[in-house]
């Protein structure tokens, strides 16, 4: 079995964030880049399931040239291989575009199961796992707390806000994780040393058979007119207990809709 | 010359760091105040290899080396001290006099178990009546037919009480050499062996989620195969594992200056008093420059020691040289950031009043200051009394 895990790199997610002030995008030189968390649990499940049914874990990111520092770490968790999508024309990409370039760069490589996060922590649209299944017709099995597969056949617990569904499809598939699915392992210095030996293709616009009329800031479908600062939080309101705190917290919690 | 961290160096850094903040810092203050062994902690390090860092891939593990095991240390001590010391001594005082003195078979038996972290190794030398003069051991080993019997006392042995303890290496007098002196030897003593007396873990100022044993021997029966290096070769053997040990314990000593200067740059900037952060004041700014340079330096320190031992030159004076600084660092930093934290500093919920506690230490085991200024003054061939 072959699986792709796609992987994003992102800002320190610790770090505060911010927007640059001229092109309002997010200002990503100020902070440590790395591989965003979700995705780790993406790989661990890949890494899991090639493990108990054979098989090879390809990595893809999306990114800048800085952006292979993501799938060294993958590689070194255990994957067998990168893709490093990388090209000046993708920059400033929206979710559609992103799904779109993911989808061509897939076309290089054959896979039977496509695993992503469930949301990338800086923009956290959560778009592009579906808008990816959608693009290469393929099943999308989303918010998977659980990932199972027996021969062809794939089932996933998709988790809900009262559970979970228990979702079934064919492979090839395409399938994102939440946080709850597994716990990700460390690389051990076995695999740092050996991931220095994986190969990492090289892939550009051209090479992936991308029409760089539709990725890139230019293409987007939406643009941040305007940004502000988030307002301070408040100071809050503090209930002194003179033997009706309880009735005092209750009229707080109801007047907030809490209940 | 470069003594910067290459990438893989680096990213093994890098992955600890990450561990030690996320798994360690969150769950060991509990363990150190129910003076409690974090076992489930314990076996995260041994899936991610840290007990088999030093060691060839055949025995289980990583195929790194001594000085990758030191980047561990150190970031893990820049957290907590506890852990660090159990990974330290499992590895360079438990697992490296095996690998280093052991034959073919005990490799095959005893290191895959050590370097996945499953089983822990310790080793004894010290005994109550004493541990800077080692030569002074009393404990015997006398070969009976095949079997090594063992009589005596070893204390203050880490690692050698937990459920995991799979074996303890201990110096024992085997004989008398031809010019009278001790004939000293390592044997290796499975736990659980009879006769062998585990007692109560000991009340300790601090490395209270470490485990630190009192143990007895009492007619205690093993094979001759168990004796670990050639016979009277203990006491030269176990001066090698202390050299390389004393390496280890200054990064882990660099560690703990390290997190002083975290804790303290974050506290000096949150702390208010007269109207603005305490870390504005000029005399806090200068204890806390006073206290990078320190970890700054060293870290120099243990990274030339371990350069040199790595590269197969002498290291005894420069490993005993990084040790006594580095401890001595670290009982200074440790000391310095509890008055930063004022008040707080003395709650044994703040990080740096448990780096307090656990520095003392650092001035004693694997050999005192006093010991290292004494081997330091013996490289230079100054005259003898
Ligand atoms: C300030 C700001 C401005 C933005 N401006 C615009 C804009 O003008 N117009 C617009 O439409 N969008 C904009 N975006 C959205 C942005 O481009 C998205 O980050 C991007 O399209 C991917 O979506 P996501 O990060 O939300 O990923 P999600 O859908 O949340 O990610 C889910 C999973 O998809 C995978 N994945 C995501 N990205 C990649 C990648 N690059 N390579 C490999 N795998 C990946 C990962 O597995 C990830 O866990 C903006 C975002 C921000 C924060
Ligand atoms: C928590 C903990 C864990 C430990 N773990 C281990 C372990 O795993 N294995 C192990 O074998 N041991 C272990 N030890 C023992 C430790 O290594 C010894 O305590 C240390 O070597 C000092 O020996 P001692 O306590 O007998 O002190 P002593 O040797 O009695 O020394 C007392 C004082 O006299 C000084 N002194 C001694 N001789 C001289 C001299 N010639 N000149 C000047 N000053 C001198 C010493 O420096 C010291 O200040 C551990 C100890 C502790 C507290």
């Amino acid at each position: 079995m072959k699986i792709v895990v796609c992987v994003k790199q992102v800002p320190d997610t610790e770090a505060e964030k911010r927007l640059l002030p001229d092109t309002l995008t997010v200002d990503r030189e100020s902070s440590n880049p790395v591989l965003n968390e979700m995705d780790e649990f993406a790989i661990e499940e890949a890494l899991k399931l090639t493990e108990a049914h054979g098989g090879e874990v390809v990595v893809l990111t999306m990114g800048p040239d800085g952006a292979d520092a993501a799938v060294r770490k993958a590689l070194s968790m255990g994957a067998h291989s990168g893709i490093l999508l990388s090209d000046p024309a993708l920059a400033g990409s929206d979710a559609v575009a992103t799904s779109y370039a993911i989808a061509q760069a897939l076309g290089t490589t054959e896979y039977d199961l496509v695993i992503l996060g469930s949301e990338a922590s800086d923009a956290r649209t959560s778009l592009v796992p579906a808008m990816l299944a959608e693009r290469l017709g393929l099943p999308q099995l989303t918010f998977a707390s659980k990932v199972e597969i027996d021969g062809t056949s794939i089932t996933v617990n998709r988790l809900t806000d009262y559970g979970h569904d228990v979702v079934q499809a064919q492979l090839p598939a395409v399938v994102s994780v939440v946080e709850k699915i597994n716990e990700p392992r460390y690389p051990s210095f076995k695999g740092i040393m050996a991931a220095k030996k994986k190969p990492v293709a090289a892939l550009d616009v051209a090479a992936a058979g991308i029409d760089a009329a539709l990725v890139g800031q230019a293409a987007a479908a939406t643009t941040v007119v305007d940004a502000a600062q988030r307002p301070p939080r408040s100071a809050g309101v503090k209930v002194t207990d003179e033997g009706d705190g309880g009735v005092k917290l209750a009229e707080f919690l109801s007047a907030q809709k809490f209940i | 010359m470069d003594h910067r961290l290459s990438e893989e160096y680096e990213a093994l850094r890098a992955t600890v760091e990450e561990f030690a903040h996320d798994v360690v810092a969150p769950k060991i203050g509990a363990f150190y105040e129910r003076e409690e062994f974090p076992y489930e902690i314990v076996a995260q390090m041994g899936r991610m290899g840290l007990f088999g860092l030093p060691f060839p891939e055949e025995y289980g593990g990583m195929g790194g080396d001594y000085f990758a095991l030191c980047l561990a240390l150190e970031e893990l001590a820049r957290v907590d001290s506890s852990v660090a010391i159990t990974l330290e001594a499992g590895v360079s005082l438990g697992a490296m006099p095996i690998h280093r003195f052991g034959t073919e078979e005990q490799k095959q038996q005893w290191l895959p178990k050590l370097c996945s972290g499953e089983m822990l190794g310790a080793f004894g030398l010290t005994e109550p009546g004493g541990g800077s003069d080692a030569g002074a051991t009393r404990t015997t080993a006398v070969l009976a037919g095949d079997e090594w019997v063992i009589n005596g006392t070893k204390c203050f042995i880490t690692n050698s009480g937990t459920d995991i303890t799979g074996l303890i290496t201990v110096t024992a007098v085997t004989g008398s050499k031809p010019d009278g002196r001790k004939e000293i030897s390592s044997i290796i003593v499975p736990a659980g062996t009879p006769g062998l007396t585990v007692a109560p873990k000991y009340s300790k100022v601090g490395w209270n989620a470490s485990d630190t044993r009192e143990l007895s021997f009492v007619d205690v029966r093993v094979p001759a195969a168990n004796l670990l290096g050639e016979r009277g070769r203990g006491y030269a053997n176990f001066l090698r594992t202390l050299d390389e040990g004393r390496i280890a314990i200054a990064a882990l000593s660099t560690g703990l200056s390290q997190g002083c200067v975290d804790e303290s740059v974050k506290y000096a900037h949150d702390r208010q008093a007269f109207g603005h952060p305490i870390g504005a004041n000029q005399a806090i700014q200068f204890k806390l420059a006073d206290m990078r340079l320190r970890a700054h330096t060293s870290r120099l320190a243990y990274y030339d020691a371990a350069s040199r031992m790595l590269t197969g030159e002498p290291f005894k004076a420069e490993a005993a040289m990084a040790k006594l600084y580095c401890s001595e660092a670290a009982v200074t930093n440790a000391r310095e950031a509890t008055q930063i934290h004022g008040g707080y500093g003395f709650m044994n919920e703040f990080p740096v009043a448990r780096m307090w506690r656990d520095s003392k230490i650092l001035e004693i085991g694997e050999g005192t200051s006093e010991v290292q200024r004494m081997l330091i003054a013996r490289d230079m061939g100054l005259p003898e009394a």
